[in-house]
């Protein structure tokens, strides 16, 4: 029975939103957490498996080496504390897509633990998300349900079990409980996974796609009086899998806890499912004493005692985090707030930096791939980096303006020449015959030409009247098809009027 | 130390996931006490400051390289599976899921 | 003269291989015979591989006669307990739950067994996934002691154990968790050892415990042990667990032992271990061989593990509690059975697990499943599984103070000899007891070693030997020189005295 909501300002107005995100990590090892079967997404079902990942008796898994370095390297990215001994632990439940009916994870002793992400919010403040934990653990399995309503699960007649996904590497990051976002948080939750998200990529653990289940979200909230109150109950949204869905669940939530605090009644600890057609949230099933995981140390591995001295290694080789990287090229290209905002919202953040890697200006590149390229990505609906045009191809292009090779409006054909897959810029030039005609005796053939058509300008500007100049110019430019140089052009003009 | 109630036992096979006869059930209830009543002196010859063991030779740090092998064959996989189709594992519905 | 060969011992079949008198195909084919002749009686096979093992021994005998160079056991046949996998034979656990699985992969012990070049005879009966203590617990029936058919063999690996005793195999594998190897090679006059953990790779050995289960080498000598020791030992990279180190040269140390010469080796006698409920018979063998090894020039001290009387205690607590999570992949819905409710139930996922665990597990493994999943579940845990185990290191730490002091530690394996079929079944905390003495060796992850020491009442008596972690070595020594003192008393092996079993029709 779910009463009316409040309305999202109305319940920040009256409640204190705390937040707490659980994100799922998938980690691009070559094969999987515990054997060699190849980690991969997709494939032909059960072709990805080994005994081991299947759970056959007599089985027992062995860690991947690269796991644990990738799990490390997020856990120092995400400023934790690397623990000098952990061991894995059986969390034992029955269910069909886990193959042992227990899952290997880490219980009480995670590789990392106690750090912090900066978020970047919209207006460029920065907010800190604490992180209890960041542990090792493997996913399970996918199933399909057969029949029935849509296959959704009530009234399918069975299902279907694909193992390959069954022994993933995953990493699971917890937050502690988020304060102080305010009637903020549903944008600091949304900014807090696209921000692991650009975390994963830049230390390259994960492709970190959450459209393919490599970053699963669950989002849980409570909501109390004032930010000095002790924490409410809270619920748990489970898989709210795209960016869009962790605002909507938050705000959802928000509301639907402000009713039925306002309505006296308790919050019901419980799993809450999205639903990602009109971003409402309803009730799975509430936690009960089957939740007994029944942890213990999982005998078949030994305890990880990361070599101190490794651990260094890989925190020397971090890269620079993207929230630092931001503010250094913020800083670097002068551009004003919502200039950097609208650039890193459209996904143009690496595009510029290699751009002006190439040697082009910041404004220029902001130029082209602001203005030119979002257009032509915004027609063809596709993704700025999905274009067909690299970031040096458009330095190429803009070393070519600069050098006076041909001018921004023949720079517009050479980008639809690239774009079509003709070449790079000087290929296209060539190709297409574009280059900007500064040849004076072929513009002066023009130009005598094109005087001797409009015989009464030359008095006109002789009499100081500059006017008719342009008029000119304009005639030198079609009988040259727009590759004249519009600058020569006008010195010749004068040069041979004024003799 | 405790003692296990018929009722807890029968919770005790649900989480196990057993079905239990009554008769079974019963007959558990009676010997698990037996059993824990002599097992139960664990408690009293630890003190906090022994550490648990949880492993017998103490070992760290057992890793694999990240190599691929090959998969099972799927049908071998087929050929030992209880119900197989469209290359996946057949199973009864299952509920609780979303 | 077939019927004969399968009196050898392997090192004796082995040499007889090597030097032509015997081909492999006629080593099989009388252990198939002999199997033929009396496993009816015995039931210590649940699946007998002729062809494949006839098909191995086809290949040794072509490879010898061409000249290739073969591994010291090429030709002997083995059996193995049923609790290993074996690509394309199957693999039951004794259980109904597995009934007619085949495996897909061979253990890294049958891996072993197969680069050894020696033919595998079949698949020895077991109690359901190791649990008991007398192989009552098989679901496909009982194995019978030659001793005495209407006497338990020891368990959980009585098949293996009985598979030596009666000619059926010179070789056999087992695997013990808390007594599994020594229990049966004491109760049917063989040897049995359960090496050091880690020390034999667990990877395709289907567990009961995994921080306890260990699998070894069954046979009728100590020399025999040790040969079979030296092909499963070896790291192995599939099991974490496993030590990664050169395996030590353990028939050596046996043929060293045989020399009789145990000056300067000091030997332990634990008084927690020969103490309470021990038959008198079995005290009197056991003090009787420790004035042989005195005799030979060992010093025997006593000395007190104040811990081991607890060990019983928290190995009921951590076996089962591994026990409820190893088997919790047998579900109805992979492979193996499935069972679909009859009680009206809507047929689902969840309702088929528990049908099909419920029917097809015995009684034995449904009772440890449920012991150590309430030893595990909330609230219990510090006081169960936790306590058990910080005994766990208190049972090391008395191991380690006792080998500081001594270079092995002995005992009775058993304090009886084996008892009557159903004698003990209706009394869990009895048969559950029997493992007293055997139990301390895998809660601390050290080597034992089980050997024949003399008979009362017409029945075989264990002496147990252990050492150190990684000093299985020194197992083989001693063992194998008490061993020649007690056949230069006994004239030859005690199996010699066992009565001979009728052959079928």
């Amino acid at each position: 029975m779910e009463t009316a909501l409040v309305p999202y300002e109305d319940a920040v107005k009256r409640y204190d939103p705390v937040i707490g995100i659980e994100v799922h990590v998938e980690l691009s090892t070559k094969s999987k957490m515990f054997c060699g079967a190849e980690n991969t997404a997709g494939g032909e079902p059960n072709t990805h498996v080994t005994e081991v990942c299947l759970g056959l008796p007599g089985t027992l898994p062995v860690l991947n080496r690269t796991a644990l370095e990738y799990a490390i390297r997020l856990g120092l990215a995400l400023n934790c504390t690397i623990a000098p001994s952990c061991r894995f632990a059986r969390k034992n439940y029955f269910y069909p897509d886990i193959p042992k009916n227990y899952q290997t994870s880490q219980s009480d002793e995670p590789i990392a633990s106690d750090g912090y992400v900066d978020v970047i919010l919209d207006d460029g403040e920065t907010f800190r998300v604490p992180i209890e934990r960041a542990h090792m653990e493997e996913d399970a399995g996918k199933n399909t349900h057969i029949g029935g309503d849509d296959g959704r699960i009530h009234g399918a007649l069975y299902s279907l079990v694909d193992y390959n996904r069954a022994g993933v590497p995953l990493v699971e990051i917890v937050t502690r409980p988020i304060e102080g976002a305010g009637d903020r948080a549903p944008e600091v939750a949304r900014k807090y996974v696209e921000t692991l998200r650009d975390i994963a990529r830049a230390i390259d653990v994960s492709e970190a796609r959450m459209e393919r289940g490599q970053v699963r979200a669950d989002v849980n909230l409570s909501l109390r009086p004032t930010p000095e109150s002790p924490l409410g109950t809270r619920t748990e949204t489970k898989n709210v899998n795209s960016f869009r869905a962790i605002e909507s669940a938050v705000r959802y939530e928000v509301s639907r806890h402000a009713a039925v605090l306002d309505s006296g009644q308790p919050v019901f600890q419980e799993t809450r499912h999205f639903h990602e057609e009109d971003g409402s949230t309803s009730p799975g099933r509430a936690k009960s004493d089957a939740d007994d995981y029944r942890y213990f140390p999982e005998p078949d591995l030994v305890p990880v005692a990361p070599d101190p001295a490794w651990v260094e290694e890989i925190r020397a080789g971090l890269p620079e985090m993207p929230a630092q990287r931001r503010a250094r090229l913020h800083k670097a290209w002068g551009y004003t707030d919502a200039e950097m905002r609208d650039v890193v919202n459209a996904g143009a953040l690496d595009l510029i930096d290699a751009t002006t890697a190439s040697g082009v200006t910041a404004a220029a590149a902001r130029k082209w791939w602001m203005g030119e390229l979002s257009r032509i990505a915004k027609q063809g609906d596709v993704a700025l980096d999905q274009l067909n045009v690299t970031p040096q191809q458009i330095g190429e292009l803009q070393g070519l303006i600069d050098a006076g090779t041909i001018n921004d409006k023949i720079g517009r054909q050479v980008l639809d020449g690239v774009l079509a897959g003709e070449g790079d810029p000087v290929a296209v030039v060539d190709k297409r015959g574009l280059k900007v005609v500064s040849d004076d005796g072929a513009l002066l053939e023009a130009v005598t030409a094109a005087l001797a058509a409009e015989p009464d300008v030359v008095d006109k500007v002789k009499a100081g009247n500059m006017g008719p100049v342009g008029a000119i110019i304009g005639a030198v430019m079609k009988a040259t098809k727009g590759q004249a140089d519009a600058k020569r052009v006008r010195e010749l003009i004068l040069e041979q009027i004024n003799g | 130390m405790s003692t296990i109630t018929r009722d807890e036992l029968v919770h005790v096979a649900r989480l196990a996931a057993i079905d239990l006869t009554e008769a079974e059930t019963d007959q558990f209830a009676t010997e698990l006490n037996v059993i824990l009543e002599a097992v139960a002196r664990v408690n009293t010859i630890v003190t906090p400051d022994v550490p648990a063991t949880s492993h017998p030779l103490p070992m760290t740090n057992v890793l694999r390289d990240d190599v691929v092998i090959p998969s099972i064959p799927l049908d071998e996989i087929e050929a030992g599976a209880i119900a197989f189709e469209d290359g996946k594992f057949l199973v009864p519905q299952i509920l609780g899921e979303e | 003269m077939v019927v004969s060969n399968t009196r050898f011992t392997a090192a004796e079949l082995a040499t007889q291989l090597k030097i032509g008198t015997v081909s492999a195909v006629e080593a099989v084919q009388c252990h198939l015979d002999r199997i033929d002749d009396v496993d009816g009686d015995l039931h210590a096979f649940l699946h007998v591989s002729a062809e494949e093992a006839l098909a191995t021994a086809r290949e040794v005998d072509k490879d010898r006669a061409a000249g290739v160079d073969l591994p010291p056991l090429a030709g002997v046949p083995i059996a193995v307990k049923d609790l290993i996998c074996t690509k394309g034979i199957p693999t039951t656990a004794a259980s109904r739950i597995l009934e007619g699985w085949i495996p897909p992969y061979d253990a890294s012990i049958v891996r072993n067994i197969k680069a050894a070049r020696m033919p595998i005879l079949g698949k020895t009966n077991l109690d359901e996934f190791a649990m008991g203590s007398s192989t009552e617990h098989s679901a496909f029936g009982d194995t019978h002691n030659p001793w005495d058919l209407d006497r338990i063999p020891g368990g959980s690996g009585g098949g293996s154990a009985v598979a030596v005793a009666s000619y059926e195999a010179p070789l056999a594998i087992g695997t013990d968790t808390g007594g599994s190897i020594r229990g049966p090679a004491a109760f049917t006059g063989t040897v049995g050892v359960k090496p050091t953990y880690g020390s034999v790779s667990r990877y395709g050995c289907i567990a009961m415990a995994s921080s306890l289960d260990q699998a070894g080498p069954v046979a009728r000598n100590v020399l025999d042990t040790a040969l079979l020791h030296e092909v499963l030992a070896g790291y192995d990279p599939r099991d974490s667990t496993s030590i990664n180190e050169p395996v030590p040269a353990y028939a050596d140390a046996a043929v060293h032992g045989a020399t009789q010469d145990l000056k300067g080796v000091k030997v332990g006698v634990v008084l927690e271990m020969v103490g309470n409920g021990f038959q008198p018979g079995v005290l009197a063998r056991f003090y009787e061989s420790l004035t042989k090894l005195q005799n030979m020039g060992a010093e025997v001290v006593n000395l007190s593990c104040p811990s081991f009387p607890f060990a019983f205690d928290a190995y009921y607590l951590i076996m089962p509690a591994e026990v409820s999570s190893n088997l919790a992949r047998y579900d109805g819905m992979r492979y193996g059975l499935r069972v679909e409710p009859t009680d009206g139930r809507p047929v689902t996922a969840e309702s088929v697990t528990m049908a099909t665990r419920g029917q097809g597990f015995g009684e034995e493994v449904k009772r440890r499943i449920i012991l150590g999943t309430y030893a595990l579940s909330a609230g219990y845990y510090d006081a169960f599984y936790g306590s058990a185990q910080q005994v766990r290191t208190l049972i090391q730490r008395d191991f380690a103070a006792a080998f500081d002091q001594v270079d092995v530690l002995v005992s009775p394996t058993t304090p009886t000899t084996a008892f009557k079929l159903g004698e003990k079944l209706d009394d869990v905390l009895a048969m559950y007891l029997g493992d007293v003495a055997t139990i301390p060796a895998n809660l601390a992850g050290v080597p034992a070693l089980s050997m024949p020491n003399g008979i009362d009442a017409g029945l075989p008596t264990g002496f147990q030997i252990i050492a150190p972690a990684k000093e299985d070595a020194r197992l083989y020594r001693v063992g194998a020189a008490l061993e020649a003192a007690l056949e230069h008393q006994w004239g030859g092996p005690l199996l010699d005295q066992a009565p001979e079993l009728t052959v079928a029709e």
